[in-house]
């Protein structure tokens, strides 16, 4: 299995923060494209270009290989500081 | 000792104990420690208060990484970054970074370089409350900008 995280305005515009799935995708874009197809609200906030995700609490690409056991994270650009 | 000091939490901190930590090396001659602040305005509007949220587990790794590097560019003695999340008011404190090192440039370069990577690396989300009601701060360019200053060659774009 693998686990999805999201936050901030992508745990808002999902309704989620958390999902376990099958771990059935080859890449992090794999499990975005699938995700992004669950609705419209889904493709907003999964939409590419300033979206970040992490695999195992690290910031990676979208070509970001993906395996069981595995922690995946979607997240809007990041405002702390 | 080059020790390292984070910690993520709803907990306020105190300026005097931070400085007598970083202080506490004779070998340093410098320490330089940065505040930062919830602030009354932006984009504008009025804020009264502000609410941090994070990615617990991966906030921490983040910042230890982000003062690994700065290790590895400045030979840096003590390092502290401790960063605030939940509910925040205006004036509250927020952030600090500080570190000592033995000459100030590269404790002013180091304390510089953790901020702009934290700005734009740590898993923090900030929602601020105004008049209008509440809503997420948006990322600035200029903060991406400062960051990749420090970057010389290629550089991984993090993206979904």
């Amino acid at each position: 299995m693998i686990t999805v995280l999201f936050f901030a305005q992508v745990r808002e515009q999902v309704g989620c923060e958390r999902m376990t799935l099958e771990p059935a995708f080859s890449t992090v874009e794999a499990l975005r494209h699938s995700l992004a197809a669950r609705g419209a609200n889904w493709a907003l906030a999964l939409e590419p270009g300033r979206l970040l995700s992490a695999v195992n609490q690290e910031l990676v690409d979208g070509g970001h290989p993906l395996s069981a056991g595995d922690e995946v994270a979607f997240f809007p650009p990041v405002t702390g500081g | 000792m080059s020790d390292t000091r984070i910690y993520v939490g709803s907990r306020p901190f105190d300026m005097a104990e931070e400085y007598a930590w970083l202080a506490a090396c004779d070998d340093d001659g410098a320490v330089v420690t940065f505040t930062g602040k919830v602030r009354n305005h932006n984009q504008g509007d009025e804020v009264s208060a502000l609410a941090l949220e994070h990615y617990p587990g991966m906030t921490e790794r983040a910042l230890e990484e982000i003062v690994n590097l700065a290790r590895q560019r400045w030979s840096l003695q003590r390092v502290t970054v401790i960063h605030r999340v939940g509910e925040l008011r205006t004036g509250e404190q927020i952030v600090l970074v500080g570190v000592g090192a033995a000459h100030r440039g590269a404790a002013f370069n180091a304390a510089e370089f953790i901020m702009d990577y934290l700005k734009t690396r740590a898993p923090f989300w900030k929602r601020e409350v105004t008049a209008q009601g509440s809503r997420w701060v948006d990322a600035r360019d200029s903060d991406s900008q400062a960051a990749r200053r420090w970057e010389s060659g290629s550089r991984m774009t993090p993206g979904g």
